[in-house]
């Protein structure tokens, strides 16, 4: 392999901001990617990830701020100057071109000669594995396949930075776990800094160094996948990456320790000294544990509904006035409880995060 | 929805050349047309008297309700023919189903006047048909009578119109549709007149609105049938035989333009947020119910009764061409080919004309067709929509209302280094003829460009080509499929144009074909050649009408490939 990556640098944001019409996409955003870094862009549809990605390859022109490619600005340069190489969703091979010619195509726009063009080429299709399908045309080749040749396409250019548009939606669940893992190898061998726009936590939490969370245009929180998880700015980051118990109620103090109470019979013993005051209390389901409804339980409810997931046996708990989610991690020769059984429940108080 | 501002010069330069060409060779000739029909002649002051004249002088006011009676009627025989084939074919499993909706576009191939003069051979007062009635059976049928034979002419060419609207409507009812309204009760006639009715109803309306403006704003027919008491023959007759300044051929531009406005507001009312296609994946097409023995009967008795009426012009336009003398009797005298001799020794210059006008006419069209698309779709330019809108406009303004038009505009200019008069040099007819066409043009060039995906473009840009490298690399080549059968539609509806070219040719040298099968239909000894010409037409149009639907297949085919990728484990 002797695609040369020396050229790979960071991107820098410096508030962004974008309107369609008079609706505002793009709101003050700020961000700093490294050079080699693997980054998620993470959030639901209409969040403005995939124009924040469009931006940076020139197909969207910010009405405010800065896009910095290493030392350079680009942020007023058109698509074709930017040396940035980018996978579309739907992938977007040329049907009128064979897989070679989908891949030299870049090369030859840059007039670069003949035989570097066809060197290069075999390179790029050798590293994704299609040196045999290179006078096939797209529509001869299956999803997965399609899906290398556009990263061939990209990668062959020498990019300064790789942009991957939900690049695994188009697949079906087994092929997309495949790519993912392929993806990243291939990223790391290249140490190439790559976005990769996604609406799927998993996919981001597998891949990423880091992810920013977007929504409604705004950055939420940016960090690795563990501390997202593990110390969410707000409840949408809690709710977003992975399920989250979410009550809301007051902190009050008794005694030496703080109480959380949801003012409609839940009261939660906090082990901490955590301020007075209205908060929302968030509880991931794998942090509580059942038991015997008389054992020394934290709090005690009915069962309303059991999901089997194969790992994991997920409940919901009718607990006072709210329902609480609750996964336990099936066959460790414990019979799962039943419908309408009354359970207790014990709360991992260690794992609780408490937010505004 | 992108917000790309990259300045592109080149863009609004070519927006406006286009808007140019459009205000010269469109807007501007329409607007004098009008124009005059609002102006006194002698003080010159707006005004309605010319349209109180017209509707005082007795003439026009019977030519107003006898164009109106005809369409109308035409639209009523057109239906006629069209419903039975419809329905038959969509209905049940009725064996040639196939060949019956081909069979149905056979009149599109030949323009209505070309079949005209075959038409009155056949069904005429002396005509084939009534002579063998006559003979056998003591009595005649006026098929050809005046307005019945412009009506029974023009229902014939134009029902495919309707024919292939409403099968296309019964096709896209998905059978899902009617199972679920049997599924609740509903079966029979209800079912027909709740589910079926609604549903192919727009279809049916678009289409029957296209054929009233046809008929309307035909000129052709009427002239070949001597009818000359409708409005559009006697629009052409004022100009032609008064002279260019006389308002009523100018009131009667007006009228047409208005009621072709209308019939097109109609059919876009009808088919406004109706465009039902209900048909899922798998799906299509209504339950196809087998036929009993007597239903099959009566059907194919009806079927085959309405077929041979449809290829009689065909029929008639063989033997005519073929035929020696053919008067007073069932069939011609005698057969030779010495028609066809004639016409490519003596009078070449027609089909030579044609191909030239027509060729160059059509690729005026797809150049324009295939900018306009690209400005309307692509670029940002502020008024771009409204060169859509213009081009498009084109498709009210009947053949003669332009011909009038250029007259009127181009006729005190010269052309660029002679004295001949601007409007009726051959370039102009060549440019009136793409104007005309440039609607069928333009949509085909639209279409072809909107199964462009914008990614395509996107990554071609982002792997290093600009605008113009990209629409040369990646646009053109994908667009290539449509705008070649835009160019095959322009090219062999042009060839056979007559409303424009009357108007405006000046010289036998100068005239395509469809002129010199006008001429040659005006004497009873031009009819052989005359036909032998039509047939050239015919050919012309067939061939082009097949390659443009070979072409669009082949790419519709490649392009369910494109969609069709495999998402197995590789």
């Amino acid at each position: 392999m002797t695609l040369s990556t020396s050229q790979s640098v960071s991107i820098t944001l410096k508030n962004i901001e974008l309107s369609f019409g008079n609706t505002q996409v793009i709101k003050n955003v700020s961000l700093q990617i490294e050079k080699g870094e693997f980054f998620a862009f993470l959030g639901p549809s209409g969040c403005g990830k995939s124009t924040l990605l469009r931006l940076i390859a020139g197909f969207e022109q910010c009405q405010r701020g800065e896009v910095f490619l290493g030392d350079q600005e680009v942020s007023r340069l058109p698509p074709w100057k930017r040396d940035v190489g980018m996978v579309f969703q739907n992938y977007a091979l040329w049907p009128h071109m064979t897989i070679r010619k989908n891949v030299s195509f870049g090369l030859e726009e840059r007039k670069l000669p003949r035989s570097e063009i066809e060197r290069r080429t075999n390179e790029a299709l050798e590293l994704v594995g299609l040196q045999d399908y290179a006078e096939r045309r797209p529509n001869q080749l299956s999803g997965g396949q399609q899906q290398r040749v556009a990263l061939a396409r990209t990668i062959v250019i020498e990019p300064k930075v790789l942009l991957l548009d939900e690049p695994l939606s188009n697949l079906d669940a087994k092929l997309r776990i495949h790519m993912r893992q392929e993806l990243l190898e291939l990223q790391r061998k290249l140490s190439l800094t790559t976005i990769f726009v996604t609406h799927d936590q998993e996919e981001a939490n597998t891949t990423a160094d880091r992810i920013a969370v977007l929504k409604d245009g705004v950055v939420q929180q940016i960090g690795a996948p563990m501390e997202l998880y593990d110390k969410p700015d707000n409840l949408f980051v809690a709710q977003f990456l992975g399920s989250a118990n979410v009550l809301k109620g007051k902190v009050r103090q008794h005694g030496a320790e703080a109480i959380f109470d949801d003012g409609a019979g839940l009261q939660i013993s906090l082990h901490s000294n955590a301020a007075s005051g209205s908060k929302s209390l968030v509880l991931r389901p794998q942090n509580i544990t059942l038991c015997n409804p008389d054992e020394a339980a934290d709090l005690s409810g009915v069962i309303l509904i059991r999901e089997f997931l194969g790992i994991i046996v997920r409940y919901e708990i009718q607990v006072a006035q709210q329902r609480l989610i609750v996964d336990e991690v099936y066959g460790l020769g414990r019979t799962p409880a039943q419908v309408s059984e009354t359970v207790g429940l014990k709360i991992d108080s260690g794992h609780i995060i408490l937010m505004d | 929805m992108t917000a790309t501002t990259h300045k592109t010069p080149a863009q609004t330069f070519l927006f406006i050349l286009i808007a140019l060409f459009l205000l010269s060779f469109l807007v501007i000739p329409v607007a004098k047309v009008f124009y005059v029909a609002f102006i006194d002649v002698h003080s010159g002051s707006l005004t309605l008297i010319n349209f109180v004249d017209f509707f005082n002088t007795s003439l026009f006011r019977e030519s107003f309700f006898n164009s109106l009676y005809v369409a109308s009627m035409a639209v009523v025989m057109a239906t006629c023919i069209a419903l039975p084939l419809a329905y038959f074919t969509t209905r049940f499993e009725f064996k040639g189903g196939v060949i019956i909706q081909s069979l149905g576009f056979v009149p599109l191939i030949m323009p209505p006047f070309v079949g005209a003069v075959a038409m009155q051979l056949l069904f005429g007062e002396n005509g084939s048909i009534n002579l063998m009635l006559d003979e056998y059976f003591g009595f005649t049928i006026p098929f050809m009578d005046g307005l019945n034979g412009v009506i029974f002419v023009q229902s014939i060419h134009y029902f495919p119109f309707i024919l292939i609207n409403l099968s296309v409507s019964l096709n896209n009812i998905d059978r899902s549709m009617e199972e679920s309204a049997q599924n609740l009760g509903s079966s029979g006639m209800r079912l027909f007149r709740r589910i079926v009715f609604p549903l192919a109803m727009p279809g049916y309306v678009a289409g029957a609105s296209l054929v009233f403006l046809k008929v309307f704003d035909d000129l052709g027919t009427p002239l070949l049938l001597n009818v000359n008491n409708m409005l559009a023959p006697q629009a052409y007759l004022r100009i032609s035989s008064i002279g260019i300044d006389d308002p009523m051929g100018y009131v009667i531009a007006v009228i047409l333009v208005i009621f072709s406005l209308f019939a097109m507001w109609v059919a876009s009312l009808a088919l406004k947020g109706k465009e039902y296609s209900t048909a899922q994946k798998g799906g299509g097409g209504l339950a196809k119910r087998r036929m009993r023995r007597w239903e099959m009967i009566v059907a194919y008795s009806i079927v085959i009764l309405i077929l041979l009426a449809v290829l009689s012009p065909h029929l008639g336009l063989t033997l005519l061409s073929f035929g020696t003398i053919w008067s007073y009797s069932v069939l011609p005298d005698g057969f030779t080919p010495e028609h066809y001799v004639s016409i490519f020794s003596e009078t070449p210059e027609f089909m030579v004309n044609t191909l030239i006008y027509a060729s160059m006419a059509a690729t005026i069209d797809i150049i324009l067709g295939t900018a306009i698309a690209y400005l309307v779709l692509r670029s940002k330019i502020r008024f771009r929509h409204w060169i859509d809108y213009v081009a498009m406009a084109s498709l009210a303004v009947p053949g003669l209302v332009l011909g009038i038009g250029y007259l009127r505009t181009f006729l005190g200019m010269s052309i660029p280094f002679g004295d001949q008069s601007l409007a009726t040099w051959w370039v102009m007819l060549v440019i009136a003829l793409s104007i005309r066409r440039l609607p069928y043009a333009l949509r085909a060039c639209t279409s072809a460009l909107q199964q462009v995906s914008r990614s395509l473009e996107e990554a071609s840009e982002n792997l290093g080509a600009n605008k113009s490298r990209t629409i040369y690399r990646i646009v053109l080549p994908l667009m290539s499929g449509g705008i070649l059968a835009g160019f095959v539609t322009s090219f062999a509806t042009a060839a056979v144009e007559l409303s424009t070219t009357i108007m405006l040719v000046s010289s036998e040298s100068d005239a395509p074909l469809s002129y010199g099968i006008y001429v040659y239909m005006q004497s009873a000894a031009g009819r052989g050649p005359g036909a032998a010409l039509g047939m050239v037409a015919v050919v012309i149009v067939a061939l082009g009408t097949y390659l443009s639907h070979r072409i669009i297949e082949k790419s519709r085919q490649q392009r369910s490939l494109e969609n069709n990728h495999n998402q197995d484990l590789s």
